[in-house]
């Protein structure tokens, strides 16, 4: 387990450092980053000035180990818009993001793999049918426009939630069911499948025949063996959210990093942009290698070898 | 206490596929007294998985079962409802399955999964189940017992493997067991333990064993009772000196002439076959399943109903029209058991 | 040992159950038509396609065409006087017909999406492929790609590149497309080590075919029925991402009617307007649905046992 672990410790480590140099590089994509962001009414002195202070004129090698070391000692630069440092601005917002994460996973998780194992129970039944269902059109309705549907008929015609904003509970609910529902499809069907898969395995028929009750065999025997590619995924889908997020936030104005990252974007605030893009990607490598060692865990054919 | 332990009286198993009804077992009827070995020998396709699962009610969903008579020391299993039977399963009545290295749940320990299979039934604590599980262990021939308890499956061998799912089919102190060709996926030099030790756990718990095999070689060795079943329906029965010794169905004949004897077959005649392939169950069939490959067989064996007749000896029976002599008569083998 | 003669006129007694086996065509044929989900999708989906094509001659109006003198008019379902079937789905808040940006807006979504599936489809292929076929280092190296890949936040590299980048259909185009390869890489990188280990290949290997010849000749076709269905979870995928770009402000540009651009034109009107929102939300979704239900028939129809 320890050696599995190492291993991949150090594939996380070298796809951060990768990724370290694609988000480095991305500022070059517009030509002259100076220029970018001194914006469009700058003098040629501003423009200088501006290449001087963010070390745009240095050797570009030179200037990514400069943001590298930076970066890992917490400065992650400055905004010129904001006029304050990145970093905070973004630890400042992130746990909004992280709440809204957490909620939309957390209403993934309960509507679709209790949804998951019924189907498995009765295929090709009733439940089974309207499960897929719900994964087909899941799958299909774009979380932009399901969230303006939610706002309309829920906080405009009955008038039952906030729209907008992030201050209470309440706030939250349609946001993270417009974020989550995005992941209930795939989760949902990898449940289906799992446990089907494990129904019909022979340890299952021994946990019959010892005369366990039905509960039992389902929950102890089956989900706990039908759950494990489960949770890779939805820490998968979390990653996936949390980049996702942003569509969602500007719609609710929810005060989060995704909204940031919009802002920034808008504004071509190159140092934001390029924290923003490599806190979320270190997050993310962070989740899978977390959800690796959680599925080694919870596998004692990988934890105890 | 009856020394009958399982009763079962025209038991049939259907299953409706896509081309109709598949007759899986068509009224059968066997016992198992305490003590007592019965095998139940047919190649496969024949049925007797299906019959144990029946035994059991451990049947997939789509099957259906019906039977005259399915008692267990007496109780009544055919009007139980899933609650009872649950109940009854891993307690008074153990099944063991033919492959050990998926039979057990990777996720828990081995301790686990056997003390589970009796704090289901009784009421003791987990320290007694664990004395339980350590003393059966030890009893297959498990050492280092304790540890053991702490262990995955997939850190064990197959043929320990298989040895704990007996012991944890003991833990209830069952008595009957159904195992269902428990030595077919292991070593040929383990399934010889295997074998005896079953034996040897029947005639110390007073249990009664079903043992489903296709190994005729396996029956050999331990049957007290054989039924031979072949496409569905139990063509003969006996004990396994008056099966093997003096078989009176033809196909148990063709059986036992496919078994080279080192020393005795003929080396420079092929080796005996039974020519044809086993008949679909779906549907409509003959009276006599084996007919079109019977070296014996007549036109009358295709119509009407076969029923088992009694054959020259006690508790000797056998599903054909010819006389129980006909086999003999060409018999050329020696005594097998 | 007895005779084994058997008697020569015995006729086996069985009961006559010859039936004529179909082809394999005839039977995926069979599988097709039965399929609903598949019919559907592809009839909803050669539908969505013919009027992208056929669009100048079916719409009724020029869907650029502003004037706001006959601004925000409903749709003809509406309870309004101004309802009329001249503008059957009404018009937007600059007196456009929206019956006629609907049509024209399809073939923006079906070009960038299809566009993008080809271009991704081509570079998580051949990853995928080269890994499942090479194995060892190559397949280390593209895992070690893949992972990267999986591990940058798309929606925000795509907003951020095409901001720095410009945004043109051709530059959002390319940005998808070098952006959702992964699931090609994955799929086929499996699909192929799956084949690559079968005997025909082996016996290609032994009689000295060259390795392109084993990629294209035995390796490919094997692989199609999976790279199907993948290239219409893609195309769905950028459908949905181009959507979510241009209502972002950050995909196809305005005028153009792109459907995820008029959700958000739409969108401050909602109140008294839903329908500005709700009939290109709408038709995203038959599309979307319709792709995705034809990649699940094509999966279902080429190999059941994959359903689950």
């Amino acid at each position: 387990m320890l050696i599995y672990a190492l291993k991949r410790l150090s594939i996380a480590l070298l796809v951060a450092v990768t990724v370290s140099l694609l988000t480095f590089s991305m500022i070059y994509l517009s030509g002259d980053p100076a220029m970018a962001l001194a914006g469009e009414s700058a003098t040629q002195a501003d423009i200088e000035n501006i290449r001087r202070v963010y070390g745009y004129d240095q050797p570009i090698i030179v200037q990514y180990f400069a943001w590298l070391g930076h970066a890992l000692t917490g400065n992650l630069g400055h905004s010129h818009y904001l006029k304050s440092e990145v970093a905070d601005v973004i630890f400042q917002r992130l746990p909004v993001t992280m709440t809204l994460g957490a909620c939309a996973l957390g209403f993934a998780l309960t509507l679709s793999i209790p949804l998951g194992v019924l189907a498995a129970m009765r295929p090709n039944t009733l439940i089974d049918r309207f499960a897929l269902t719900v994964a087909v059109i899941g799958q299909a309705l774009p979380s932009f426009w399901f969230a303006l549907i939610m706002i309309f008929f829920f906080g405009v015609a009955l008038r039952w939630l906030p729209i907008t904003g992030s201050g209470s509970w309440m706030n939250f609910i349609m946001p993270s069911v417009a974020l989550g529902y995005y992941i209930t499809p795939a989760v949902m069907r990898l449940t289906r499948a799992g446990m089907i898969e494990v129904l019909s395995s022979d340890y299952i028929r021994t946990a019959r025949a010892k005369g366990l009750r039905p509960i039992v065999v389902l929950f102890k025997h089956a989900l706990r063996n039908a759950i494990i590619p489960v949770v890779s995924l939805a820490a998968v889908q979390f990653g996936f959210m949390l980049g996702g997020s942003i569509v969602i936030e500007t719609i609710f104005a929810i005060n989060g990093l995704g909204q940031l990252a919009w802002e920034s974007i808008l504004r071509a605030d190159l140092p934001m942009m390029q924290a923003i893009v490599l806190v979320l990607s270190c997050f993310y490598i962070v989740l899978t290698f977390l959800a690796d060692l959680l599925n080694a865990f919870l596998d004692p054919r990988i934890r105890v070898s | 206490m009856s020394d009958r332990i399982l009763e079962v009286e025209n038991l049939t198993v259907d299953i409706p596929v896509g081309g109709g009804m598949l007759h899986a077992v068509q009224g059968i009827s066997f016992h198992v007294d305490r003590g007592e070995t019965l095998c139940i020998v047919g190649e496969s396709g024949c049925g007797k998985s299906l019959t144990s699962l029946a035994v059991m009610d451990l049947l997939p969903k789509k099957a259906i079962r019906g039977a005259d008579k399915l008692a267990l020391a007496g109780e009544d299993m055919l009007g139980a409802g899933e609650r009872r039977m649950s109940d009854i399963r891993g307690n008074t009545m153990g099944m063991i399955f033919q492959e050990p290295m998926t039979s057990l749940n990777p996720a828990y320990t081995i301790g686990n999964q056997m003390e589970e299979a009796l704090k289901r039934h009784r009421n003791v604590s987990t320290r007694e189940a664990r004395d339980r599980a350590i003393y059966l262990l030890e009893k297959v021939g498990i050492t280092a017992a304790e540890s053991r308890l702490s262990q995955y499956p997939h850190q064990l061998s197959g043929g320990l493997r298989q040895r704990v799912m007996i012991a944890m089919t003991l833990m209830c102190g069952p008595n009957l067991i159904i195992a269902d060709e428990p030595t077919t996926a292991l070593d040929v030099t383990i399934q010889a333990q295997i074998l005896l030790l079953l034996a040897e756990l029947q005639r110390e718990f007073e249990m009664g064993l079903i043992l489903i095999t296709h190994d005729l070689g396996v029956v050999a060795r331990i049957a007290d009772r054989v039924a031979v079943m072949y496409a569905g329906q139990i063509v003969e029965e006996g004990t396994a000196d008056q099966v093997f010794n003096r078989p009176t169905h033809p196909y148990t004949q063709g059986l036992l002439d496919c078994i080279p004897i080192p020393g005795k077959t003929d080396r420079s005649k092929p080796l005996g076959s039974i020519p044809g392939i086993v008949p679909s169950l779906v549907g409509r069939f003959n009276a006599c399943h084996f007919a079109e490959r019977c070296t014996y067989g007549t036109a009358e064996c295709t119509e009407g109903n076969i029923d088992m007749r009694d054959a020259a000896e006690d508790g000797h029976r056998y599903r054909c029209l010819l006389d129980p002599e006909t086999c003999n008569k060409n018999a050329v083998r020696e005594e097998v058991v | 040992m007895g005779d084994t003669v058997q008697k020569t006129d015995s006729v086996p007694v069985i009961a006559d159950r010859t039936v004529d086996e179909p082809s394999p065509a005839e039977r995926a044929r069979k599988r097709m038509f039965g399929h609903f989900g598949f019919m559907f999708g592809a009839i909803v989906l050669l539908t969505i396609f013919a009027i992208a094509f056929l669009a100048p001659l079916i719409s009724p109006h020029d869907p650029l065409d502003q004037q706001l003198a006959r601004k925000l008019i409903p749709p003809v379902w509406h309870d309004s006087p101004k309802a009329s079937w001249e503008f059957p789905l009404g018009t937007d808040q600059f007196g456009r017909d929206y019956l006629s940006r609907l049509i024209y807006g399809s073939q923006i979504s079906l070009l960038i999406g299809f566009a993008a599936m080809l271009i991704s489809g081509v570079i998580g292929t051949a990853l995928g492929v080269a890994a499942g076929y090479f194995g060892g280092r190559v397949d280390m190296v593209v895992n070690f790609i893949i992972t990267t890949r999986l591990s940058l936040p798309v929606v925000l590299v795509a907003l951020a590149v095409v901001s720095l980048v410009g945004n043109s259909l051709w530059i959002v185009i390319w940005v998808l497309g070098l952006l959702i390869w992964d699931r090609f890489a994955v799929v086929m990188r499996s699909t192929t080590q799956q084949v690559r280990n079968l005997d025909y290949v082996a016996a290609a290997q032994a009689i000295g075919c060259s390795t392109p010849r084993i990629i294209f000749a035995e390796i490919m076709p094997n692989i199609v029925n999976n790279l199907i269905v993948v290239a219409t979870i893609e195309m769905a995928h950028a459908i949905i991402l181009e959507a979510a770009l241009s209502f972002l402000g950050l995909g196809v540009q305005p005028p153009a009617p792109s459907w995820g651009l008029m959700i958000a034109e739409g969108k401050n009107h909602m109140l008294f307007d839903p329908w500005l929102v709700g009939i290109p939300g709408t038709a995203l979704f038959i599309l979307i649905l319709s792709i995705n239900l034809l990649g699940d028939g094509i999966r279902d129809v080429t190999a059941p046992e994959n359903r689950n």
